[in-house]
């Protein structure tokens, strides 16, 4: 069997030096390639702890993480960077679209920091754009959008690198249950295509969809 | 646990640990889109490091060109004129006099316009007064300056007259008891017009007036004197010899003719002459500048760093409000370093904007006023050059600090905050 491409063993994560707040402890968790996992938890279990640390953002404080095999925590800032534009797409439930800028330039960003060619970008973005449905939509600027209008756009910013790892943290939060379901069918058709896909929600209905799911509470994972 | 060999591993980890890059062209474009997206608050940033150094350049301009615009307008008289006059001499040494054909002997000289001689008179203390009556409890009797001038001094001092007319080789040669009032000394005699032959006496001597001057541009000590021809003060008071020469020469010559005059007055003894043209008043003028200049220049950089705290502060607060952005960006794979770069950069583009409006501000104020004064704006090449360089500087410094909270932010806290 191939080698799982999140592995995370006994990692915790602490916050704060005078009280601290123990935010994960003894994370053992393993995604497959190609898997597409919900992480299920009340606010405050710590599960946006989690994806931060499995997104590269975030350091644990003990244990180990080894995405691809690799152990992370050995990178520098920039290496780690380096992971995060190439390898892991994220999608937020704020979307996090920059407002005066329009669709297509938001999706172009994504590229900024990468390692491929300027020239190419605009095409890129484009059949990014095309495969989240929003073609027509590329001179708009986010606020003529709708929620989930806009989720998409965040999407086809997560795709255009071409990475091996989404991550999403509560892609439907804030929008409506007919947006909502737009959007997870979007994620399904990714994960259809070969995606590795990790979501954290604290909806069961949305964690629903997902292959498999994992129950987090008070920085413990319960299977 | 890793099923992979070795040298497997090896190559995808060097492949996977590539560190994100950014390229130049992005960076300043992300820092362009940065500052435009805001448009008004762009403008109001740049308003103060603007005005600071349309100050230090308008300053700078307007001292230079005011004092070049002094200097040379003083030039052009005192670069045409030269005096003559005689050393004392030593104990049982023959004198320096001056001889009396001296206005001959110069005209000679290529590069002379005018030249003339000018005398104090030795009058006893003998007073002036206008009236042969000598009136109780009304001074009317003063204590003037008698000067004796041949004829063509009037032109080498550029004298105007306001009325009357000017002593000629004819009033010298006869010794004729004429005077020539200068406005002052008129005044104070109390004669405004020579139409009713007025005179005066000096001491037992009556003198006719035929004229008052109006103004001298040379030897302005003639303005409150009684001026007599060189004839009668040599006939009636005794004068040895002329006192001075007065030269109007052409612009350029003077150097040469300085050189020149002494031989030709004296071939004798050309050292026991004393031959001299105005100082250039040039440093004192400078010395006068520079304390008014030091003040804008102080008032010019004040602005500048209130205009620094003003690009601090706005960068800072955007930095405040961008850290959803900011999180998104270190999400997609910024390094810190790239977080830094940008603000940094935005905040010295914010600096060189500034520089540049206010280097162009400042070009234009002095250029106006120079054409309001019709003077020739003079200012350093350098200035309108160094003034955007300085604004880059301001603005970099000014974002500093900003750009170091901005990439000290966690990506997590950031994408937190939202956008």
């Amino acid at each position: 069997m191939a080698e799982p491409i999140v592995s995370l063993f006994e990692v915790g994560r602490t916050f704060g030096d005078g009280a601290p707040v123990v935010a994960l402890s003894e994370v053992d968790l393993e995604v497959d390639v190609g898997e597409w996992v919900a992480v299920v938890g009340a606010s405050g279990s710590g599960k946006t702890t989690l994806l931060n640390i499995i997104g590269c953002l975030d350091r644990p404080t003990s244990g180990s993480y080894r995405l691809e095999g690799m152990d992370v925590a050995g990178l520098s800032d920039p290496q780690r960077a380096g992971l995060r534009s190439r390898d892991i797409g994220f999608i937020f439930q704020a979307f996090h679209l920059l407002a005066y800028r329009t669709v297509l330039e938001n999706v172009m960003l994504a590229e900024v920091y990468g390692r491929r060619p300027r020239a190419g970008r605009r095409d890129r973005a484009s059949a990014a754009l095309g495969a989240v449905g929003l073609g027509d939509r590329e001179g708009f600027l986010p606020t003529q959008l709708s929620g989930g209008q806009r989720q998409r756009v965040a999407i086809a910013r997560a795709l255009v690198n071409g990475p091996r790892l989404l991550l999403c943290d509560e892609p439907t939060g804030n929008l409506d249950s007919v947006s909502a379901r737009g959007i997870l069918e979007l994620i399904r058709g990714l994960h259809a295509e070969g995606l590795t896909i990790m979501m954290i929600t604290h909806d069961p209905g949305v964690a629903a969809w997902a292959q498999r799911q994992v129950t987090i509470a008070d920085g413990r994972l319960r299977g | 646990m890793d099923t992979r060999t070795r040298e497997e591993a090896d190559v995808l980890t060097e492949e996977a640990l590539q560190p994100s890059r950014m390229w130049f062209r992005d960076l300043i474009l992300e820092a362009f889109a940065g500052i435009f997206a805001r448009p008004g608050r762009m403008v109001m940033t740049i308003l103060g490091t603007m005005i600071g150094l349309t100050a230090l350049v308008a300053t700078l301009g307007l001292s230079r060109t005011a004092s070049a615009q002094i200097i040379s307008r003083f030039d052009e008289l005192a670069a045409t004129e030269i005096t003559v006059s005689s050393r004392p001499a030593g104990e049982g040494k023959p004198t320096n006099e001056l001889p009396w054909d001296a206005s001959e002997r110069i005209r000679r000289l290529n590069g002379v316009v005018a030249v003339g001689t000018l005398s104090a008179v030795d009058v006893d203390d003998a007073l002036v007064s206008a009236s042969p009556f000598v009136e109780p409890g009304r001074n009317s009797a003063f204590k003037l300056p008698i000067e004796a001038a041949s004829p063509e001094l009037f032109t080498a001092v550029r004298a105007r007259v306001r009325t009357g007319r000017l002593p000629d080789e004819g009033h010298s040669e006869r010794g004729d008891k004429v005077a020539v009032l200068g406005p002052n000394a008129a005044e104070q005699l109390g004669i405004n017009g020579v139409a009713h032959l007025e005179s005066i006496s000096i001491g037992d001597e009556v003198f006719l007036v035929i004229g008052i001057l109006d103004g001298v541009e040379r030897k302005h000590t003639l303005l409150s004197s009684v001026i007599i021809p060189e004839g009668t003060a040599r006939a009636r008071y005794g004068l040895q010899a002329p006192q001075s020469v007065i030269i109007e020469t052409e612009v350029g010559a003077t150097s040469l003719l300085k050189r020149q005059v002494a031989l030709a007055l004296r071939p004798d003894a050309p050292y026991g002459l004393k031959v001299t043209s105005p100082q250039q008043p040039q440093p004192v003028r400078a010395g006068v500048q520079s304390d008014l200049e030091v003040l804008f220049l102080m008032l010019g950089a004040v602005s500048l760093i209130v205009g620094a705290i003003g690009i601090a502060n706005v960068t800072l607060v955007a930095v405040m409000e961008r850290i959803g952005e900011i999180g998104l960006r270190r999400a997609l794979g910024a390094t810190r370093r790239h977080i830094a770069t940008q603000f940094l950069l935005e905040s010295a583009t914010l600096g060189l904007v500034s520089g540049v409006l206010g280097a162009s501000l400042g070009m234009l104020l002095v250029v106006g006023v120079a054409a309001y004064q019709t003077w020739t704006p003079v200012m350093d090449p350098l200035v309108p050059v160094l003034a955007p360089l300085i604004g880059c500087v301001t603005g970099l410094l000014a974002g500093f600090y900003p750009a170091l909270r901005a990439a000290r932010l966690e990506p997590v806290d950031a994408l937190r905050a939202g956008m």
